[in-house]
């Protein structure tokens, strides 16, 4: 029997989420308002006298609060970024105050679909308003307020994190020291706004007799997470993860076969469906699809980074085909061309965007390196 | 710190933009940073050279120079460095013409096969020249592409670059001069920077 994972000296231990509610009106960037929200979020490390030793990690697609720890002695599943954040581990709580949210929209705590809105008593469900990045930032700027950090030392986020970390490196340059994004792009490309659409459809089109998202069967968004899985994956990582092994049934007979890897989709698939909301998927997907801080600067982000004064780490995988290099070279390119202080990596990794959230020493061996300045920087 | 470092920290001109092409660990970027406030980037392939650059906290871009530079404009920095790059390169007289769009001034260092050792060495054992400067054999370096002073020269009149200066390093006398005639036979590495023909 392994010791459990909750006492393990480089593990954050137990954690106890926290809620803050925002009683004043928010205006979303779509023109309309939300009565007031509610944020969970985690904090892992302590933060020092002078305040500056705060990270701030953002959540991707499917992520949440909960990136180390556990919540109980009896949690299997450890947070989702806890191999990276702990005492000595890449993002070191031994020298950083580390906040993780649930991003508001989300289905983990944080106002979203599922919450009710105060106007008619029901949840929001799909009549959730549009949400985008930056409305994100609003949000984690209030929070950073609550818990009195005036500027992170770092911002760091993988794939639709990374956007948030580019979006407060634009919007609130003095209060972002570091930005760090993994696996991330300046804007998704055609390619990926089609998987997004064919995720949405997937989901709604089990509403098509008028039923409302919230309603509809499970399969739609487990279905969803079928098509994200795959293309967070890649040719290679599936091969060698499943091949072409056969789980059930007779490949000479031609019945009912079901290939090893379809049955891995299933269940992800199905595993996803209890445990997420379709809505926030919608509303998610949608926050990606919409997300191009360079529209406002007539598509030129050389002018759109031009305000940042942060340093930037950027991380990419060989094999994610889903956010390449060439789009985080894009940004590399655009912080060069107005003199940012910049740290670009490509690492040689065969398991594609989820790349990101897997510990491959090359790939910690920088975060680490990085933000073992960072601390030096600040003294922490 | 190493001679040509010193040499190049004193000729690079102070707040300037510089591209440290092929940086390995980034050690004459932080000079740069320290003693002349350079805005500087290296462009590294080595993972150990990354790494060591992102500890010592200076700005570095992975990518592999046998792609070009084509990613960064032309007038890009002030001023390119190379030092003990151009022999490793797949297509040097590519590159060099890259180096002179990006920036108009380049500083390039080589390793002289000229030099007298070299010479020797292939006149009396017959067998490729294997130096303190470069330990590999032939079936397993990475210096694919190596030349002579005179042969640097007379690429550099090839493509109509001006030589702005010329100079010359001794590993045994540790200094960086003037090169001379003799430098073809004399010196272990040739410095030259360069500038676009106008």
């Amino acid at each position: 029997m392994s010791v459990p994972g909750h006492t393990a000296p480089d593990s954050v231990g137990i954690v106890e989420p926290q809620r803050v509610a925002f009683s004043q009106p928010f205006e979303l960037q779509c023109g309309m308002e939300l009565p007031g929200f509610e944020l969970v979020y985690e904090t892992y490390g302590e933060l020092n006298s002078a305040r500056t030793n705060a990270i701030l990690i953002c959540h991707a697609l499917s992520g949440h609060h909960h990136a180390a720890g556990y919540h109980s002695k009896d949690e299997s599943r450890a947070g989702w970024w806890d191999n990276c954040i702990g005492p000595g581990k890449p993002i070191d709580t031994n020298r950083f105050h580390v906040v993780s949210l649930n991003n508001v929209g989300g289905c983990h705590g944080s106002t979203g679909p599922r919450s009710v809105n105060p106007a008619t008593g029901k949840p929001f469900g799909s009549d959730f308003p549009t949400i985008t990045v930056r409305d994100w930032v609003e949000t984690q700027a209030l929070l950073a307020d609550h818990l009195g950090i005036e500027r992170f030392a770092a911002i760091i986020g993988g794939s639709l994190g990374g956007m948030q970390a580019m979006q407060w490196s634009i919007d609130h340059p003095e209060r972002v020291a570091n930005a760090v994004l993994i696996a991330c792009a300046s804007h998704l490309s055609a390619q990926n706004i089609a998987f997004n659409e064919i995720a949405r459809l997937a989901i709604k089109i089990g509403t098509a007799n008028g039923e409302r998202v919230e309603d509809a069967v499970a399969k739609g968004l487990g279905l969803a997470r079928m098509i994200g899985h795959v293309t967070y994956l890649s040719a290679d990582s599936m091969g060698d993860k499943f091949g072409r092994e056969i789980k059930s049934g007779n490949i000479d007979q031609a019945s009912d076969v079901q290939f090893q890897v379809e049955s891995y989709l299933h269940y992800q698939g199905e595993r996803f469906s209890r445990e997420f909301d379709p809505n926030t998927y919608l509303l998610i997907t949608r926050v990606l699809d919409y997300f191009d801080p360079a529209r406002e600067f007539d598509g030129d982000l050389v002018e759109t980074l031009r305000q940042a004064t942060a340093r930037f780490l950027v991380v990419s995988f060989t094999s994610d085909w889903r956010f390449s290099p060439e789009r985080s070279d894009e940004i590399v390119d655009a912080l060069l061309a107005t003199g940012k202080d910049t740290v670009s990596v490509t690492v040689e990794s065969s398991m594609g965007h989820d790349s990101f959230l897997l510990d491959i020493p090359r790939y910690f061996d920088v975060l680490r390196g990085y933000l073992q300045r960072v601390a030096e920087d600040i003294g922490a | 710190m190493r001679i040509d470092f010193e040499h190049i920290v004193q000729i690079v001109e102070p707040n300037s933009r510089v591209l440290d092409v092929g940086c390995g660990d980034g050690e004459l970027l932080a000079h740069l940073a320290d003693q002349k406030n350079v805005v500087g980037y290296g462009i590294e392939k080595d993972p150990v050279g990354i790494q060591s650059c992102v500890e010592r906290g200076v700005n570095i871009i992975e990518h592999d120079l046998n792609f070009g530079l084509a990613r960064f404009p032309a007038d890009s920095f002030d001023s390119v460095v190379m030092t003990e790059t151009l022999q490793a390169l797949d297509h040097p007289i590519d590159l060099l013409r890259e180096l002179l769009r990006v920036a108009k001034r380049c500083i390039v260092t080589f390793p002289n096969m000229g030099h007298w050792r070299c010479r020797l060495q292939l006149l009396t054992r017959g067998r490729m020249p294997v130096s303190e400067h470069l330990p590999y054999e032939w079936y397993d370096t990475p210096n694919i592409h190596l030349c002579t002073f005179k042969d640097f020269d007379a690429l550099c009149e090839v493509e109509r670059v001006r030589v702005v200066e010329r100079s010359q390093i001794n590993g045994a006398q540790g200094r960086v001069n003037r090169a001379s005639r003799a430098s073809n036979l004399l010196a272990t590495t040739g410095l030259y920077v360069l500038e676009r023909a106008q």
